[in-house]
């Protein structure tokens, strides 16, 4: 792993938590129950201080003077590496919380190696105070799958139907690519055919309970760990870096 | 009225007057109720159509850490919303009834929240002069007469102060910072202060529920006094700033020992009640959509619970 690896590494950390949490928030004002807008507030909470944790980290590491803010307000999207699962448009409930389950069964698997490593302290501390928060927001996303699941017909088949579209941007979690494998060699990242395991039985798990049914692997999406996005990423971050692209001089 | 409910009455203000606590299953006079039911259910309706105006800037915040705040911030309007709520369901209301009264428009909700946040400074100045208000408003009412509302209040009030103080800290950054900044600042400070202003409501004269309220210990000062409160604490922070409050009239009255301040304009206020703000139309539509786009997952999260219900119920009758 070089130093270049171990720093794309983190930012890639950074980029997952951002732009989940960045979509996440948008709930806030608008869920379905008052209760659903605090709890999915929380989690972007959660997940946007994950990201200033590993983007200071990252910061620190590098030799361009970028803090936290200049990661995520000046780069492209080109320079996003997050997986395409997590800036995909919140849609209904269902969706969003399908979205929130298969990423939180990968990021609690991830974190609890992260937390465990030897290879880089920061990062382990950064992953062990985030292996109690991704707990929960695993819990809650599977709680609500199993709800969803098994609660009206309509609630079913729009579950349902939510999962058929979003399990094509799962495969990318264990697709390595070198800098993944470059991480996992040097100890710093989990075997994705290990975390792949792991992932599948505890969403197979969840979807048996709710009575929904696993789809079949296909064709798998992929891109977003080389900076090739979906169309949606673009928009995002067109938003979210409007201000600090506007008045590039201003600090706030 | 009967002799018995004269007498229950007659208690009934000796005991508020003792500044005693009414609780949930003690008497209470039918109008104490409904003015309640309605004050808090309006309470709860703005902590929650509140979170709109200033949730427009949360994806916009200009740095993660003004994001991370923002976020805070809103989600503990939701919180209020949900004391609130508890609160007035305790006087025999139920969330959905009160929800239902307000997306039909039937229940009101603070007007403020019908004008637009346009800018990110508007995030400072909500913050300093719409929360600030807001615990004017609210501090008295930690005492309230009616024990639920008065407690919820206390868990309101000590946030309130914490947003206050964190939108004056973005107005500081603004106000200290680039020329674009501080436009940006005083702007803000141009269109949100007569709103603010009349958050505490008509002039005294034209205060329709204010003298039974107050005897009830919900209301302690009136609407004059807490407006001239705002006013007073405020100009010395605008001063600080160094932004300019938009009123020709403004200026120290040393015999009152108070701040002179020009006339509100009501008949913008009554139209922005009456419906006619630059957002009512938006702020409602948001909750009701918000609500119908949500009613399949309440229907789903009803129908699961009543599965396992029955599920452990089955189970119990075969065990037993
Ligand atoms: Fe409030
Ligand atoms: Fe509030
Ligand atoms: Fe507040």
């Amino acid at each position: 792993m070089t130093e270049g690896q171990h720093l794309q590494i983190i930012l890639r950390l950074g980029d997952d938590a951002l732009v989940l949490g960045q979509r996440l928030s948008a709930w806030c004002g608008h869920g379905p129950i008052l209760e659903e807008d605090i709890a999915l507030s929380n989690t972007a909470l959660d997940l946007i201080g994950q990201a200033r944790n590993f983007y200071t980290l990252a910061s620190s590491r590098e030799d361009q003077g970028r803090d936290e803010d200049q990661l995520a307000f000046f780069r492209t999207d080109k320079e996003f590496q997050n997986h395409l699962l997590l800036e995909q448009p919140n849609g209904h409930f269902g969706d969003t919380i399908v979205r929130q389950f298969f990423f939180s069964a990968f990021a609690l698997e991830r974190y609890a190696f992260l937390s465990r490593q030897l290879v880089d302290a920061e990062v382990a501390g950064i992953a062990a105070k985030a292996v109690k928060e991704l707990q929960y927001h695993w819990e809650h996303a599977a709680q609500w799958i199993v709800r969803l699941g098994d609660g009206t017909t309509e609630s079913h088949e729009k579950v349902q139907a939510s999962i058929d579209h979003l399990w094509s941007y799962t495969g990318e979690f264990f697709n390595a690519d070198e800098v993944d494998a470059a991480g996992a060699e040097a100890g710093l990242l989990p075997d994705l055919e290990v975390m792949r395991k792991a992932w599948n039985a505890s969403v197979e798990a969840c979807l048996a309970q709710a009575t929904l049914t696993r789809p079949e692997d296909g064709w798998m999406q992929r891109g977003g760990k080389q900076g090739i996005h979906s169309e949606h990423l673009s928009y995002m971050l067109a938003e979210m870096q409007v201000l600090p692209r506007t008045y590039p001089d201003a600090t706030w | 009225m009967s002799p018995v409910e004269m007498n229950l009455e007659a208690r009934f203000d000796a005991y508020v007057a003792e500044e005693k606590k009414i609780e949930p299953k003690d008497w209470m006079p039918d109008a104490y109720r409904k003015t309640l039911i309605r004050q808090i259910s309006q309470h709860a309706h703005s902590e929650i159509v509140g979170m709109l105006p200033e949730g427009n800037w949360i994806s916009r915040a200009p740095s993660l850490k003004r994001k991370a705040i923002l976020l805070a911030k809103v989600q503990d309007e939701a919180g209020h919303g949900l004391y609130l709520y508890s609160a007035a369901e305790t006087l025999g209301v139920t969330r959905d009834q009160m929800l239902d009264d307000l997306h039909t428009g039937k229940a009101k909700y603070s007007s403020i929240f019908n004008y637009p946040t346009l800018t990110w400074a508007d995030m400072g100045a909500v913050g300093w002069l719409v929360d600030g208000a807001a615990i004017m408003n609210q501090v008295p009412l930690c005492k309230c007469s009616y024990g639920p509302y008065a407690r919820a209040m206390v868990r309101v009030c000590k946030e309130e102060s914490f947003h206050q103080r964190q939108g004056f800290q973005v107005m500081l950054n603004l106000a200290q910072g680039t020329p674009e900044q501080k436009a940006m600042a005083q702007d803000a400070l141009n269109r949100w202060w007569w709103p603010s202003l009349m958050m505490f409501g008509p002039n005294d004269a034209d205060s329709p529920h204010s003298a039974q309220s107050m005897k009830w210990n919900i209301k302690r000062f009136s609407n004059d006094e807490l407006r001239q409160r705002f006013v007073d604490m405020t100009v010395p922070q605008a001063e600080l700033l160094g932004l300019t409050i938009p009123d020709p009239d403004l200026k120290w009255n040393e015999a009152r020992g108070h701040y002179d301040f020009g006339d509100i304009q009501w008949e913008e206020f009554y139209n922005v009640i009456k419906g006619n703000g630059p957002c009512n139309k938006e702020r409602l539509a948001a909750r009701v959509k918000a609500h119908e786009d949500g009613a399949w997952v309440r229907e789903a999260a009803n129908a699961y619970a009543q599965k396992q219900k029955a599920k452990k119920a089955d189970a119990t009758t075969h065990a037993a």
